[in-house]
């Protein structure tokens, strides 16, 4: 395209973002704006459908079961509703689900961690479901109408899970000395993790400065984690465990607590497909796509079917 | 890679008895009935509606954005379509 015509139209869609103006599909935008968009909101399906774990097997009763069924329907809900963000980007479902299966996108670090007890379940939804929360309510506002309208129905959903989460934990804290172990057995494992689902510090993050200036991010990742940190404490103390970080502490002057550094080399490793549970991960959904493709053939055999007739 | 991905759908839901039905977002089915099946799932799971259509997303026709402007200007130059366009004598106080 001519590029005098291409420097006006992105000006004019600056200044669009600038007034927060949603960017709806038809309406024209700069072509990075346009991949950013689909890698962050296809990464973000992919992570709720990987989040879908069976785990409902463990649960001690009826009632906790029915609840985590609730929840893994819910995550395959939010899946659906992102794919079908990202499908009015232009790009069809199959195809980001395969690029997903062929290691070209990722999805969220802390599902390459491995669930060990139930303990695990109600640290995951407190911890995870919670840092989950802390992104996914800024992006309530984020500029592109289809992908903020998702986040909406999301965030309505998604405060039940940190609760059912919360509760678990809180369970186990009131328990036998054993359960209290594995209560904190599960956050010392589940803490730092958590940490790491706000991404890359500021600093390494080469995506954050053009995704705020479009106002697809509404704050940094740093500024995520220490809101995440400010608000989880209060919350662990209050049910008396403990955060495994020495150097966690309140600063009275910055307003916010304090905390240790992160382990950026095991937060790359991960990301870089080399954390406890990529490989058996991305298996599982391969082995998913691969074992429903006879129910997709015949539905759609059945429905030419019906349509000549 | 297949070819068997199922068709696209657009999802509206009227959420209770005198509203519209509302563009909620879409799915992929194999047909009517399981888009249907399928939006009731995805888009009602707590009590979000009472009624749902489903279209396939292939025939929907939307206007251009980028003709956007002058499209709906007409609907901009006739200020007289407008009840505060006109002079009321005094003493008239709702009309």
């Amino acid at each position: 395209m001519d590029t005098l015509i291409q420097d006006k139209l992105e000006k004019e869609f600056q200044e669009k973002i600038d007034k927060d103006i949603k960017i709806e599909p038809n309406d024209w935008m700069p072509e990075s704006y346009r991949k950013t968009l689909i890698r962050q909101i296809s990464q973000h399906a992919h992570s709720e459908i990987v989040g879908m774990l069976p785990e409902g097997n463990r649960a001690p009763s009826l009632r906790r079961k029915a609840v985590l069924l609730a929840k893994v329907q819910d995550e395959a809900g939010h899946g659906l509703y992102l794919y079908s963000a990202t499908e009015t980007l232009g790009v069809s479902r199959e195809d980001t689900i395969d690029d997903l299966h062929a290691g070209k996108v990722k999805y969220s670090s802390i599902f390459n961690y491995p669930t060990l007890t139930w303990a695990d379940i109600g640290a995951i939804g407190w911890l995870v479901d919670g840092a989950a929360i802390m992104n996914q309510v800024p992006l309530c506002r984020t500029s592109y109408g289809p992908y903020a309208r998702a986040m909406v129905k999301i965030c309505k959903e998604e405060s039940f899970h940190q609760r059912q989460g919360y509760e678990i934990i809180s369970n186990l804290m009131k328990g036998t000395e054993e359960q209290k172990a594995m209560a904190q057995d599960a956050v010392n494992r589940f803490w730092w993790p958590s940490l790491m689902m706000f991404g890359p510090s500021d600093a390494d993050s080469k995506h954050t400065e053009q995704s705020i200036r479009w106002r697809i991010k509404r704050h940094t990742n740093d500024e995520l984690r220490q809101m995440f940190v400010d608000a989880t404490v209060p919350q662990a103390e209050l049910i008396g465990l403990t955060l495994p970080d020495p150097a966690l502490a309140w600063n009275e002057s910055r307003g916010h607590y304090d905390f240790g550094d992160i382990d950026w080399d095991e937060f790359w490793q991960v990301v870089g497909g080399n954390g406890p549970c990529n490989k058996e991960r991305i298996e599982a959904r391969i082995k998913a796509k691969k074992d429903g493709e006879w129910v997709r053939e015949a539905a759609l055999a059945y429905a030419k079917k019906h349509q000549t007739n | 890679m297949s070819s068997n991905e199922w068709p696209l759908w657009e999802v509206f839901i009227r959420s209770k008895q005198g509203l519209n039905h509302k563009h909620v977002g879409s799915l992929r089915a194999s047909d009517a009935s399981m888009a249907i099946q399928n939006a009731r799932d995805v888009y009602t799971r707590r009590s979000e509606g009472i009624s749902i259509w489903v279209v396939p997303s292939s025939l929907i026709i939307a206007s251009d954005p980028s003709e956007m402007d002058a499209f709906f200007e007409p609907s901009d130059d006739k200020v007289y379509r407008h009840p505060t366009f006109y002079n009321l004598p005094e003493g008239i106080e709702h009309m």
